[in-house]
C-alpha cells in the first residue's frame, strides 16, 4: 500500500465567500477504489472539483508525491486523473466518436488511441453501435457510460466519479458498477466514487469516507462501515 | 430577364464581400459567444499592412501571406493580453472594450496611414469573365477564395485533433479542461483565426472598394447581417447569408418602385428582420437544445 497515491491534508474550499469544505484529510491507495459518501450538500462534489482543480481551495493535495493545488485543471487532467463530472459533461453536439476523440487529446500516441477505441467497445458494446450518432441523442445511460469511456481514453491513473448512478434505472446501474468493478481489477484504474447511493457504493469500494457539511466525520474499511448498523442509521438511511 | 440575371450576379459579387466578412465574424463567435465589433477594423488594419508591404517592395503574393501570418499573430496577442484578463467579466465590458478597439485601431490607421483613399490591387485583374459590366475576374476570384477559405475550415475542424479540442473549448469548456484541452490557448487560436480570416476579407474588398480607415464600417454592417440571416453557430451559413444579403439589396434597388437604390440598404436589412421573426436561430443556425 503506497499512501503516496492520493493525500490530502486540511483541505478548505469556497464559492466566493461562502466555506464548503472544512480541513478535509484523507488518503488514498493505488489500485483501490475509495468513496465519499454523504447526503445532498455535504460537499462531495465540491471535493471532487477541489481535487481538479475547478474550485478555490487552501490547503495540501498530493498526487503521486507532487503537489497539485496550485495546477491548472487541463495540467491535472494531464497528470492522469479523469474527472467524470455530474451531469457527465457529455458534448452534446459532437458524436460519440468525437466525444471518446476528445478523452485522448492530450495524449501523441494516435496509433494506441484507436486501439484504445476497441478497448472501450468491449466494455460497452452500445458504443460502438451509436458511434456515428450525436452524443446528445443518447439515452441517460449510454451517456453515462461514454463519459466513462471518455475519461479511460486519457489512460488515467485515478477516475474520479461524481455520482454514475444518478438519474438510471436499478438494472442500468447493476450493470454499470460492475463493468466499474472490471475496469478496476482489469486496467488497475484506481477510483475515487462520490455516492449519495451508499449500499452500491459500499458494496463497491474498499475504503469509505463519509462527508457530513463540509467535514469528514468517519472513515475507514467499507466492509467495517456497511456492517456497523448504527453508521448505517445515523448516517446512510438504509 | 436579363436584367433579372444581371442583377443577381451583381448581388453576388457585392455579397461575396459581405460573405468574407460575415465569415470571419462567425469564426470569432464561435470561439467567444460575443459578437466582435471591431472585426472590420481589424480587417482594414490588415489591408493597410498588405498595402504597406507592396510599398516596400512586396509582390502580391508575398505580401498577402505575410499580411495573414501577422495578423494571426496581433488576433492571438489581442486576446492574450485584452481579452484573457477580463474573461469572467460581464458582456457588457467585453462590447465596451470591443469598442474601444474599433476606434483606437480605426484613428491610428488614420495618424499612420492618412485618411486619403488608395488604391488596393486585385491578384486577378478586374477583366468582366461573363459580359460587359456583370461579373469581373476580381469578383470571381473573389467567391473562389471565399469557397477555398470555407474548405479550409472545413477540414480543421472537422479533421484535425485541434479543430476538435477547439470544438470542444466553444462547446463546453469545463468538459474540455477536464479531458485536458488547454481552453485558454483555444480561444487565442480562435481570435488568431478570426484576425487572418479577416485579413483576407480585408484584402479581397479593398480592391472594390478602395483602401481608407473607414472602408468597413458599413460592410462590417451588412456583414453581421449575413452571419446572423445564415445563423451564427454556422460558416456555411454565414457565408450563404452574405451572399444573400447582397443579392437582395441588389434586386430590391432595381424591382422595387418608387424607393429606388436610396432604400435597398433599408429593404434588405428589414428582411433580415423578417428572417430573424420567423427563424430567430437563423436560417442555418442550431437552436440549442438540452436533454435533461
Amino acid at each position: 500500500m503506497s499512501a503516496q497515491f492520493l493525500s490530502v491534508r486540511n483541505l478548505n474550499a469556497f464559492y466566493g465567500q461562502t466555506q464548503v469544505l472544512f480541513g478535509l484529510d484523507f488518503d488514498m491507495a493505488e489500485g483501490g477504489i475509495t468513496t465519499l459518501l454523504g447526503a445532498n450538500g455535504a460537499g462531495k462534489t465540491s471535493t471532487l472539483r477541489a481535487l481538479s482543480r475547478m474550485l478555490h481551495t487552501v490547503g495540501d493535495i498530493r498526487f503521486e508525491g507532487e503537489e497539485i493545488s496550485r495546477k491548472a485543471t487541463e495540467d491535472v487532467a494531464r497528470l492522469g486523473i479523469a474527472h467524470v463530472p455530474e451531469g457527465r459533461g457529455t458534448f452534446v453536439r459532437l458524436t460519440v466518436e468525437e466525444n471518446l476523440q476528445l478523452g485522448a487529446i492530450s495524449r501523441p500516441d494516435k496509433r494506441a488511441i484507436a486501439n484504445d477505441v476497441d478497448r472501450i467497445f468491449n466494455y460497452f458494446p452500445k458504443l460502438r453501435e451509436r458511434y456515428y450518432q450525436q452524443a446528445g441523442t443518447l439515452s441517460g445511460g449510454e451517456q453515462q457510460m461514454l463519459a466513462i469511456g471518455r475519461a479511460l481514453m486519457l489512460r488515467p491513473k485515478l477516475m474520479l466519479l461524481d455520482e454514475p448512478s444518478f438519474g438510471l434505472a436499478p438494472l442500468i446501474v447493476q450493470e454499470l458498477f460492475g463493468i466499474l468493478r472490471t475496469l478496476n481489477r482489469q486496467e488497475k484504474v484506481s477510483m475515487f466514487l462520490v455516492e449519495q447511493n451508499a449500499s452500491l457504493a459500499l458494496d463497491l469500494a474498499d475504503h469509505a469516507y463519509l462527508l457530513e457539511t463540509g467535514r469528514v466525520v468517519m472513515s475507514g474499511p467499507a466492509k467495517d462501515i456497511r456492517e456497523d448498523e448504527g453508521i448505517r442509521r445515523s448516517y446512510l438511511g438504509y | 430577364m436579363d436584367l433579372f440575371i444581371h442583377q443577381v450576379l451583381a448581388g453576388l459579387a457585392t455579397g461575396a464581400i459581405y460573405a468574407c466578412m460575415a465569415l470571419a465574424v462567425v469564426m470569432i463567435y464561435q470561439a467567444i459567444d460575443h459578437f466582435n465589433f471591431a472585426q472590420g477594423e481589424m480587417a482594414m488594419f490588415s489591408t493597410f499592412i498588405a498595402w504597406q508591404l507592396m510599398q516596400w517592395g512586396f509582390p502580391y503574393w508575398a505580401a498577402f501571406f505575410v499580411t495573414i501570418g501577422i495578423s494571426f499573430a496581433a488576433g492571438v496577442l489581442i486576446e492574450r493580453a485584452i481579452f484573457r484578463p477580463i474573461h469572467d467579466a460581464p458582456i457588457l465590458s467585453h462590447v465596451v472594450i470591443f469598442i474601444a478597439l474599433f476606434v483606437i485601431i480605426n484613428s491610428f490607421a488614420g495618424f499612420i496611414w492618412e485618411f486619403t483613399i488608395k488604391a488596393f490591387p486585385s491578384p486577378f485583374g478586374t477583366k468582366p469573365v461573363l459580359g460587359e459590366g456583370l461579373l469581373s475576374a476580381h469578383d470571381a476570384g473573389m467567391m473562389a477564395v471565399v469557397g477555398i477559405v470555407l474548405l479550409l475550415l472545413y477540414g480543421f475542424f472537422r479533421y484535425t485533433r485541434i479543430g476538435l479540442a477547439m470544438r470542444a473549448a466553444a462547446a463546453n469548456p469545463d468538459s474540455a479542461k477536464l479531458v485536458g484541452v488547454r481552453v485558454g490557448w483555444m480561444l487565442a487560436l480562435g481570435w488568431g483565426m478570426a484576425a487572418a480570416i479577416g485579413a483576407v476579407a480585408g484584402m479581397m474588398i479593398a480592391p472594390v472598394v478602395f483602401l481608407e480607415p473607414n472602408m468597413m464600417l458599413s460592410i462590417l454592417l451588412y456583414g453581421f447581417a449575413g452571419a446572423v440571416v445564415g445563423g451564427l453557430t454556422s460558416p456555411v451559413g454565414a457565408v450563404l447569408g452574405g451572399f444573400s444579403v447582397g443579392v437582395v439589396e441588389n434586386l430590391a434597388g432595381t424591382f422595387i418602385p418608387y424607393f429606388g437604390s436610396e432604400m435597398k440598404l433599408s429593404i434588405a436589412l428589414a428582411l433580415i428582420v423578417a428572417v430573424l421573426m420567423v427563424r430567430p436561430s437563423g436560417i442555418f443556425g442550431r437552436k440549442v437544445v438540452t436533454r435533461v
